[in-house]
C-alpha cells in the first residue's frame, strides 16, 4: 500500500457504486463468478474488483465462454491478466458443444456463435454452481437493457423475465434465490460507452491492441467493415478483401464484429474519437440487427 | 468522467399517461445531440411507418416488446446522456395510479424531479400524488414542467393559472424545504426544452436544460451524519498485509477521518479510525459517497452489516420500529405476517406488529384504518425486529433511514419503508 498520504478521497460516483456492487456480492453469494470476454467492459470489471478488495485478491474466478472465433489478440490478452492478478480462469468452448451436438451451428451470410454462448454458459453455471454471474453489460447498449436490474435473477434455465422484476430501491441490493437460482449482476449498469473508455484513459488500463488502429485485411458488406478471417467469417466471393486502417469498438465473436476506419492509434484519441461519435456501439454488431426486439429475446433465453 | 469531471446528476421523471414524458426525454436526447445517428434513423423509420410528420421522440425510451404492443411504458428505464457540463442519468418512471410503486423506486435514486403537466389538463389528481411522494422521499429539487404549450397557444395566463393551483399543493405539504421551478414547455415541438422558445418569449425564466445544468450539487446535498455500514471483512492473508483487518463499505453521509472516535454498533465498542483507503492509496478524510476500506486502531470484532459511526453522533436504536410502507407486492402486506427487513445492507427477520393506518397518497394526506396494505398503498406499520437495529429518522439520513421488506417465500422485494422517529411508540 502506498504509505505516502492524500487529503482526501476523490469522488466518483460511478467507480463508488461499481465498487459497492462488488463488495455486496461478495457479502451476498457464495460462488460468484466474473463473466470475462477480453473485452473492455470486462477489463474495466476487473480493475473495479481490484479496488474493492485490494489489498486481498480478486475474491471470485472468472469465466470465458469462448466461441473459438474470438481475436486472437484478446486471447493473448486474457491469459496475461489472469496470470499477472493470479486469478483462476474456467473456459468453455462453445465448440464442445457443437461437437456433441447439443447445438447447431448457424450457417449462411451472417452466421455467428454469438448465440451459441448462451448454451455453455448454463452448463458452466450448472458444473460450477455458481450463484452470481457478474457481467459487463451496460444498460445504454441497448433499449431493451435499459431496464435491467443491477442483480437481476434468472430461474433454472437461465430465463430473464422481464414482467416480474425486483424493484432496486435507494442502494438495496437484494440477491435472495432460491436453490437452482442464480442472480446476473452488472456493475457497470449506469456507465455508458464515453464512461469506459475516459476510466481506461484514466487509469491507464492495458486493453487488446484490437481497440486501437491498426492495418487489417478486411472486406465491406451492407456499409460495414468486416476482419476478412476466411475460417472464422463467412465472405462472398464477390467481397473483395482490401487492406485499411481500422479498430474495434467491441470485441464479441469475430463473425458478428464490425471494425471502424479509424486512426486513433492511442488512448486519448479513442476517447476523444468516442466523444465526438454518432454511431452507437451496437451499431457495429450485425446480431442486434436482426430485429428490433433480439436483444431482448436473446436475454428472456439466458443470454449475459 | 474525464471530459465531465466525474460528475453525474440523476433525475427522475413523473407524469400520467400521455402527458408526454417520454417525449420530452426523446426531445431532451434529441437538442442535446445525443441520440446517435442509428437510433435516430430508427425513430425516423419508425416515424414514417406509423404515418406521422413529425418524429416521435418517444420511441427513443420505450424498451420493451410487451411495451410497445400496449404502446405504454410499464417499469423504469434508465436512460442516459451527457453535456460538456456532466453526466445526466434519467429514471423514466410511468405514472399510472397504480404504478406507485415504480415512482417510488425511480425517484429513490434521483436527485432532482420533474413532474409534467399536460397544459390542457392541469394539476389533477395524479399531479398530485406525484409531489406527494417527492415529499415523501424528501426529494429537494423538483421541476414543474407544464407541457403542450402549443395546445393552449401558448398562453401564459392558462400558464399562471396552473402555476398558482400547484402553489397551493406546496402550501399543504408538510415538507419546505425544497426547490421547486416551473417551466412552459412543448416537448413535441422543443420550446424551452433545451432552446429558447419565441412563442414563449413572455417567459423570463431558464430553458428546462439550462436550470438543469445550473443545479449546483453542493446545494441539493443532504447534510446528514457519517454512516459507515460494514458490507465485507478483507483479510489479505499474505505476508505482506498479515495483520490487515479492512473493513469496506460506502459512506453514507458526512465525513470520516483518521483520528476519529468511533463506536461499532450494535456491540458499542470504540476505537478509533486508523486509516482510510480507496484501493492503494490512503487518506486522511472521506466523505459522502465514496466506497472506502478503513482499519480500526483496536481489535475489536466488526463483521458485515455493522455500523461505524463517530462517537458523538449515536444513531438510534431499536427492537421495535415504526415506519412508512410504500408496498410493492401482489401479495398484500399484513399484520403479524414475517418478512427479511434489510437495512442497508443488513439483513434481519421481522414481524408486522399492527398496521395504524393507510395514508392517501393524493396530498390530503387523509388516514384511514386498514387491515392490510395492497401494492402501491402507503401505510404506518409498526414492525418487531429479531435483532436490534441501529437507524436514523429518514427525514435525517436517507441512507441509514430506508429499509426494503423482502418476503421469505418470494424473495421479491414487498415493500420499501421509511423509518419515523417522530412518532416513536414506546417501546
Ligand atoms: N401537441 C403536443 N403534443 C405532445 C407534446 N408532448 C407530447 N405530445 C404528444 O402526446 C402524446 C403522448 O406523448 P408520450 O411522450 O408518449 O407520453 P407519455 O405517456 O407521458 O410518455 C404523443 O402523441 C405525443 O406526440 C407537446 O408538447 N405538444
Amino acid at each position: 500500500m502506498n504509505e505516502n498520504m492524500n487529503d482526501k478521497v476523490v469522488n466518483n460516483p460511478l467507480e463508488d457504486e461499481a465498487i459497492y456492487i462488488f463488495r455486496e456480492v461478495a457479502g451476498q453469494f457464495e460462488k460468484p463468478v466474473i463473466l470475462f470476454s477480453g473485452g473492455k467492459d470486462s477489463i474495466t470489471l476487473v480493475r473495479l474488483a481490484q479496488k474493492a478488495f485490494y489489498p486481498a485478491k480478486i475474491p471470485f474466478p472468472l469465466l470465458h465462454i469462448d466461441t473459438g472465433h474470438n481475436f486472437p489478440e484478446t486471447i493473448e490478452f486474457r491469459d496475461q491478466l489472469v496470470e499477472e492478478l493470479g486469478l483462476e480462469l474456467h473456459v468453455h468452448y462453445v465448440q464442445d458443444n457443437i461437437d456433441a451436438g447439443n447445438v447447431q451451428e448457424e450457417s449462411g451470410k451472417y452466421a455467428s456463435r454469438n448465440g451459441l454462448q448462451t448454451d455453455s454458459l448454463l452448463q458452466a453455471i450448472e458444473k460450477h454452481g455458481f450463484d452470481a454471474c457478474i457481467g459487463g453489460a451496460r444498460r445504454d447498449e441497448e433499449k431493451a437493457r435499459a431496464k435491467e436490474r443491477v442483480f437481476s435473477v434468472r430461474d433454472d434455465f437461465g430465463q430473464w423475465d422481464e414482467k416480474n422484476q425486483r424493484p432496486e430501491v435507494f442502494d438495496m441490493l437484494n440477491g435472495r434465490i432460491d436453490f437452482g437460482q442464480n442472480v446476473r449482476v452488472f456493475p457497470i449498469s449506469n456507465w455508458t460507452e464515453l464512461d469506459v473508455w475516459s476510466y481506461i484513459q484514466q487509469e491507464k488500463m492495458e486493453i487488446p491492441s484490437i481497440y486501437f488502429a491498426h492495418k487489417r485485411k478486411v472486406f465491406e458488406r451492407d456499409g460495414m467493415i468486416w476482419s476478412a478471417h476466411d475460417e472464422y467469417v463467412f465472405r462472398e466471393d464477390n467481397e473483395l478483401v482490401m487492406e485499411k486502417i481500422v479498430r474495434f469498438r467491441t470485441v464479441g465473436d469475430m463473425s458478428c464484429t464490425a471494425a471502424v476506419e479509424s486512426l486513433a492509434f492511442d488512448i486519448d484519441k479513442v476517447v476523444e474519437e468516442i466523444a465526438a461519435s454518432t454511431i452507437s456501439e451496437r451499431g457495429a454488431r450485425i446480431d442486434d440487427k436482426r430485429s428490433e426486439a433480439a436483444m431482448e429475446k436473446r436475454k428472456q433465453q439466458g443470454y449475459f | 468522467m474525464v471530459g465531465n469531471k466525474n460528475k453525474v446528476l440523476k433525475l427522475s421523471t413523473a407524469g400520467s399517461v400521455d402527458d408526454g414524458k417520454s417525449t420530452l426525454i426523446g426531445r431532451i436526447l434529441y437538442d442535446t445531440h445525443s441520440l446517435t445517428d442509428d437510433k435516430l434513423e430508427a425513430i425516423e423509420r419508425s416515424s414514417k411507418q406509423k404515418g406521422y410528420d413529425y418524429l416521435d421522440f418517444s420511441l427513443a425510451t420505450d424498451g420493451l416488446v410487451a411495451e410497445r404492443e400496449q404502446g405504454i411504458t410499464i417499469d423504469v428505464a434508465h436512460i442516459y446522456f451527457s453535456t460538456k457540463n456532466r453526466s445526466y442519468i434519467i429514471a423514466d418512471t410511468p405514472g399510472h395510479v397504480e404504478y406507485t410503486r415504480n415512482m417510488v423506486t425511480g425517484t429513490s435514486t434521483s436527485q432532482v424531479s420533474i413532474i409534467l403537466i399536460d397544459a390542457r389538463k392541469g394539476v389533477i389528481e395524479q399531479t398530485k400524488r406525484h409531489f406527494f411522494i417527492n415529499n415523501l422521499l424528501r426529494t429537494k429539487e423538483i421541476v414543474v414542467a407544464v407541457n403542450k404549450m402549443d395546445l393552449i397557444d401558448f398562453s401564459q395566463e392558462k400558464y399562471e393559472a396552473i402555476v398558482e393551483d400547484f402553489k397551493l399543493l406546496i402550501s399543504d405539504s408538510e415538507y419546505k424545504e425544497q426547490n421547486i421551478t416551473f417551466i412552459p414547455v412543448s416537448a413535441l415541438h422543443g420550446d424551452n426544452v433545451v432552446d429558447k422558445s419565441e412563442n414563449l418569449s413572455w417567459f423570463k425564466g431558464e430553458t428546462m436544460m439550462e436550470h438543469l445544468e445550473n443545479i449546483r450539487l453542493e446545494d441539493i446535498q443532504e447534510e446528514a451524519k457519517a454512516r459507515f455500514q460494514v458490507q465485507t471483512v478483507i483479510r489479505p492473508k499474505t505476508d505482506e498485509f498479515h495483520d490487515f483487518r479492512g473493513y469496506a463499505g460506502k459512506l453514507k453521509g458526512g465525513e470520516l477521518k483518521v483520528g476519529d472516535d468511533v463506536t461499532v454498533l450494535p456491540s458499542g465498542r470504540k476505537s478509533q479510525i486508523k486509516s482510510i483507503s480507496f484501493f492503494d492509496q490512503q487518506y486522511l478524510a472521506a466523505s459522502k459517497g465514496s466506497s472506502i476500506t478503513i482499519t480500526l486502531m483496536d481489535d475489536v470484532n466488526v463483521s458485515r452489516g455493522d455500523l461505524i459511526v463517530k462517537s458523538e453522533e449515536l444513531p438510534q436504536e431499536s427492537k421495535t420500529i415504526s415506519a412508512k410502507i410504500c408496498w410493492m407486492d401482489n401479495q398484500p402486506l399484513l399484520a403479524s405476517s414475517t418478512y427479511f427487513l434489510q437495512h442497508g445492507v443488513k439483513l434481519v427477520k421481522s414481524k408486522i406488529k399492527t398496521i395504524e393506518h393507510k395514508i392517501s397518497t393524493d396530498n390530503t394526506g387523509e388516514i384511514e384504518k386498514v387491515s392490510q396494505l395492497n401494492m402501491n398503498d402507503l401505510g404506518l406499520v409498526e414492525i418487531q425486529l429479531a435483532q436490534v437495529l441501529n437507524f436514523d429518522s429518514y427525514n435525517e439520513n436517507k441512507g441509514n433511514g430506508a429499509f426494503i421488506l423482502i418476503d421469505a417465500k418470494s424473495n421479491t422485494t414487498a415493500g420499501v419503508g421509511f423509518w419515523e422517529v417522530e412518532v416513536a411508540f414506546d417501546k
